[in-house]
């Protein structure tokens, strides 16, 4: 069977910005922020991929999140990389008006990252205390 | 005098002897029947991603394999996939043979565990204890083999930490032996009877597209139709070289998830049969690769434990530390498909509803019935278990009539 990776990047066309293939089973598209929701949609409703989580990490620059996506046929996980280019508030697109299995991680990725996600339906705390004092964020690197 | 349309909260968690880990459940009810639950999160929240990026990557085996006490393997199994995914390290098959072993063990006491609990719920004790005597050969028998009854840390990056000396197999292959009249056992005395068939037939039903829009995982999306299973999709340890296959149901009903996990135990057993068999012709003692560093990169491990997917994504900048590790276990999906399974029940199927993704989140002593507008009461824990074993009871007397 041909790689889906080989499909995503035809349904992709030009807005994937670079494509790596780790190996067989493993591939990542790098991708622009603004073009999110477009992008999950192709995996999720047109090409019937199971949505895994979502990996948000603090880099020097901004914001790195990984949209994990697995096509449980072939047994592949692609990975839709972000950057967000904003240190102190970063924006971006919530997937969850899409689906509903996204709702949990992006509000885990906004109380431990401080990313905001726009049209998010519910975003309110999930894992930490409600007294947990504004603007902390635990998984942001260095002092804070 | 109008008559107000009363809603009552009733609270379910967060903290219960019998719940594996605490949550906190609202039931939004108007007399028996639920129709909203709010669920919180995050009473156990350790940070154990955090955690990782401080201990190198030997020790973060250990770490994550305190993430949950039950599966406790599954977290291991796939962190040393993802660090292997990383690193591009491909392991000989005796190391992916005791691998397996270890991880369908763990599904088999994992499942026998659920299976009693469950049978606690809906007021089959004899059910519980039954299962629970059969699971304790099993957790002997991982004393023997790792030392431990849980925690096995067995697990780690290019290898396993402990050998199964082949003279040692015709004892787990016994094991396995006494344990299928055991599953016989309970596959006639829950499919067939009819009580347990009026509990939980038709009752928190989950549907295939309700399951895809939740990316529910494991059992439960196997019980709904999904056909989906980690071992067999992306093949990882000795999971493709054995024979065996993937159960699946399509009502979604609390009774189609009780059957994939009774099926699931048969495949088990079949899988460590199937390894055994591979193992005797490997040599033994060579079950380390000694990997000393790991290069920069990423890496994805999955691992099916016994409720579902298990997702660890490493991150390495050449050090000898991840600098970023993220977990998602099985069930951060699956707990938010009560939102849709609670709703279609009343308070007394909610205990076995919620239990039945796994996590037995059924019965607490903290439970308290609030009246928003008039008056407050306190319903306990007890109560709410009283009040689903006593619908049991109540179906079972009315099934003896008809058959008198």
């Amino acid at each position: 069977m041909n790689s889906i990776a080989e499909k995503v990047k035809e349904k992709f066309g030009s807005k994937t910005i670079k494509y790596l293939r780790k190996n067989a089973k493993r591939h990542y598209f790098d991708v622009d922020a603004a073009n999110i929701v477009e992008l999950v949609k192709i995996l999720f409703h047109g090409m019937e991929m199971r949505f895994i989580t979502a990996t948000g990490i603090h880099l020097r620059e901004g914001f790195e999140i990984l949209y994990h996506f697995s096509n449980d046929k072939t047994g592949e996980v692609i990975s839709l990389r972000v950057l967000i280019n904003e240190k102190v508030n970063p924006e971006i697109d919530s997937i969850t008006p899409l689906f509903i299995g996204a709702e949990w991680i992006e509000r885990e990725m906004w109380e431990m990252l401080g990313i905001n996600f726009r049209n998010h339906p519910n975003l309110k705390k999930l894992l930490l205390a409600d007294d947990w004092p504004d603007g902390n964020y635990p998984l942001r690197q260095g002092k804070q | 005098m109008t008559e107000h349309k009363k809603q009552t909260i009733i609270p379910i968690g967060p903290y219960h002897p019998l719940q594996e880990e605490p949550e906190f459940f609202k039931l939004y009810v108007e007399g028996e029947k639920v129709h909203k639950l709010d669920i919180e999160l995050g009473y156990n929240h350790r940070g154990i991603e955090k955690i990782s990026e401080s201990k190198h990557f030997d020790q973060v085996a250990f770490a994550v394999e305190r993430i949950c006490g039950i599966c406790s393997t599954s977290h291991p199994f796939a962190y040393v996939n993802a660090v292997e995914d990383l690193a591009g390290i491909g392991v000989n098959d005796r190391i992916k043979y005791i691998r397996s072993i270890i991880g369908e063990m763990e599904r088999l006491h994992s499942h026998l565990l659920w299976l009693g609990l469950a049978g606690h719920f809906i007021g089959y004790n004899t059910v519980w204890m039954w299962v629970w005597k059969y699971r304790e050969p099993l957790l002997d028998l991982f004393e023997f083999i790792t030392g431990n009854r849980q925690h096995y840390a067995m697990f780690k990056i290019g290898g396993v930490r402990l050998d199964i000396a082949n003279n040692d197999i015709p004892r787990i292959r016994k094991m396995c032996d006494d344990l299928i009249p055991a599953i016989d056992l309970f596959r006639g005395a829950v499919m067939d009877d009819p009580v347990i068939q009026s509990r939980a037939k038709g009752i928190g039903t989950l549907t295939k597209k309700e399951a895809i829009d939740y990316c529910a995982v494991g059992p439960i999306a196997r019980a709904s139709g999904i056909d989906i299973d980690i071992r067999r999709d992306n093949p990882y340890a000795a999971y493709g070289m054995v024979e065996w296959k993937v159960i699946t149901r399509h009502s979604g009903d609390v009774f189609d998830k009780i059957v994939v996990r009774i099926l699931e135990m048969y495949e088990s057993i079949k899988i460590i049969k199937g390894c055994l068999k591979g193992l005797e012709k490997e040599p033994e003692g060579n079950i380390d690769l000694k990997i000393k560093n790991i290069p920069a990169g990423e890496g994805i491990g999955r691992h099916e434990a016994p409720r579902g997917e298990v997702f660890h994504y490493v991150r390495s900048d050449g050090s000898n530390r991840p600098v970023r590790h993220k977990i998602r276990a099985p069930s951060f999906m699956n707990v938010a498909t009560n939102q849709i399974t609670t709703t279609r029940g009343t308070v007394s199927d909610a205990a076995i509803t919620l239990g039945a993704v796994d996590p037995c989140y059924c019965c607490t002593e903290r439970c308290v019935v609030i009246d928003k507008k008039t008056n407050k009461k306190i319903l306990s824990g007890k109560d709410l278990i009283r009040l689903c074993q006593e619908k049991t009871r109540e179906i079972s007397g009315k099934l003896n009539k008809k058959i008198e």
